[in-house]
């Protein structure tokens, strides 16, 4: 990851700071930073957006193919996950640099997909044991600027959330099934993603936890515990990181907290898309113009 | 491609566009912090986003260090869903390393190299979504990039396509274009002294026809510079007045 350095003193202000419930940037331990989205911002993909959390920017498109169900689970659908790191982000992604975060990303979300009542793979089903959707997220990392985990399954939501998937039609004549893919643009089907998982990113500093923690306090932070939480308070994923050890009672405490925290995100994130939705046409879409 | 008539009797391209015409360009500098230089340019509907970090001490190892030069490094990588089809891998594939070794000699010629020596200059590329001209885009974004960054150049670079269909050469192509089988010329120019600094030709083209095509992308290459100048003259002043300069 990006590393910031931070002399002993700047780290006891930091700490300091969360002790308090203040943070170096004013906020309190449950605040997250000021997030942007938008939504259909690729035209070439079945649903996009972008989000940009403070400094940290990134990219989702998804992109919809037919194609076999794996053998273990003939009627449904699969997602697949892919990360890039951009070397825009910083040069130490060049080339193969960005392998080892972009790996973690995805299997994090590969886990906190991976539970039916969270994303219905059903849904994806075309034709049973023959023939499904393949969702393909692909995520692009474009700027770090702390707590990558956390924007990335917001992107990934938001991204779902916009996604339409052209209507299909079988019919079966003699027994030779045939497919027909619409391909009027307002002939789609929506996925149902309402309770799929956000990621939430818990960092120990000091005594206490903060959530959606900033370059600098990432910095300071020896344990992480990031979970995926769904709008009901499921916790569908559970992963610790870091160099540091954690107490149970602590880890229960920071459960506790990411389920509050993963709740109201949740909520936040679906009124934000539904706004922008309802704007509809009339919104005008900037992209990185701006 | 039968059936697809890329210049119609009236003389008008498959969209739209009078066969002098460039796609629209937006484009913005400054879009990310991190980076020492970033530029974000829309032709049409390719999307481009290009970085510059440095110029900076040598990563890596130090026998690639230059005495009387900097190092230009360069990225090129595709979002994977920035084609049609979904691609499978963003970069390390052969055309993309070729066009990253084209990015690197045309700002190997253009950048002041030997103000910088014993340093590096990295520019990273990513094409956000692709409608053909990535490469055009590519080096035109750089070059906004680098200006952002503040690093001394000739010249702008600006790059353009040109095809010949039916008689009359086209400017700036776009994907359905380029991949109709019409000859393609690329070229990267440093505008105010008419030099060429990168030219590339695809496809096949009778040689009596060559000069007015590469005429063609020469001219789109103008056009692209005084689009580029005046996104830079605006930025700078609004940077200005943020800062309260003009006093």
């Amino acid at each position: 990851m990006v590393d910031v350095q931070l002399s002993d003193a700047e780290k006891v202000f930091i700490l300091h700071g969360v002790q308090d419930n203040c943070r170096e940037d004013g906020r309190g331990c449950e605040d997250y930073r000021h997030l942007e989205i938008e939504t259909s911002v690729m035209s070439n993909t079945n649903g996009s957006a972008r989000v940009r959390l403070a400094n940290t920017d990134i990219l989702v498109g998804v992109k919809a193919e037919l194609g076999t169900p794996s053998p273990e689970k003939l009627n449904k659908g699969r997602i697949e996950f892919f990360v890039d790191c951009s070397a825009n982000a910083t040069p130490e992604f060049e080339g193969r640099g960005g392998e080892d975060l972009a790996t973690d990303i995805s299997n994090m979300l590969y886990r906190a997909y991976d539970c039916p009542n969270c994303f219905d793979l059903q849904q994806l089903c075309v034709i049973p044991d023959q023939q499904c959707w393949i969702l393909y997220v692909d995520i692009l990392l474009l700027e770090c600027g702390g707590n990558l985990f956390d924007a990335t399954s917001l992107a990934v939501k938001a991204a779902l959330f916009n996604t339409s998937i052209p209507t299909v039609t079988v019919t079966k004549d003699e027994g030779v099934v045939d497919l027909e893919i619409s391909d009027d643009p307002y002939d789609v089907q929506r996925l149902d993603m309402k309770s799929s998982p956000c990621i939430v990113t818990l960092s120990k500093v000091g005594h206490s936890h903060v959530v959606d923690a900033s370059q600098k306090e990432e910095c300071c932070t020896l344990a992480r515990l990031i979970m995926g939480v769904t709008e009901k308070g499921t916790i569908t994923a559970l992963k610790k990181e870091g160099s540091g050890s954690l107490d149970p009672t602590s880890i229960e405490d920071m459960m506790e907290t990411g389920r509050r925290v993963g709740e109201s995100l949740n909520k936040c994130l679906m009124d934000a898309l539904a706004e922008e939705e309802r704007q509809g046409t009339k919104k005008k879409s900037l992209g990185f113009l701006r | 491609m039968a059936g697809l008539e890329l210049l119609s009797d009236q003389g008008f391209r498959i969209d739209g566009r009078r066969p002098h015409e460039l796609r629209k360009i937006q484009c913005r500098l400054g879009v990310f912090n991190q980076a020492d230089g970033s530029a974000y340019i829309e032709q049409g509907n390719t999307k481009v986003l290009a970085a510059v970090y440095g110029p900076h001490e040598i990563r890596g190892s130090r026998s690639k260090v230059l005495h009387d030069k900097v190092l230009v490094n360069c990225q090129y990588s595709m979002a994977t869903f920035s084609t049609g089809e979904r691609k499978r891998r963003p970069r390390g594939d052969r055309k993309s390393q070729e066009m990253t070794m084209h990015l690197q000699q045309t700002f190997d010629a253009a950048i002041q190299t030997s103000l910088y020596p014993r340093s590096q200059i990295d520019i990273f590329v990513e094409v956000l979504q692709s409608d053909g001209g990535n490469y055009c885009a590519s080096v035109n974004a750089s070059t906004l990039a680098l200006i952002d960054a503040g690093i001394a150049l000739r010249d702008y670079v600006c790059a353009c396509s040109s095809s010949f269909v039916n008689d009359t050469p086209l400017t700036d192509i776009n994907y359905l274009e380029e991949s109709s089988g019409s000859p393609e010329i690329i070229a990267a120019t440093l505008p105010k002294s008419e030099q060429i600094v990168f030219l590339e030709m695809n496809g096949r083209l009778h040689e009596d026809n060559l000069s007015r095509v590469t005429d063609m992308a020469v001219k789109g290459c103008k056009d692209i510079h005084d689009i580029l100048d005046q996104v830079v003259r605006d930025h700078v002043s609004e940077v200005s007045t943020v800062h309260g300069w003009e006093n």
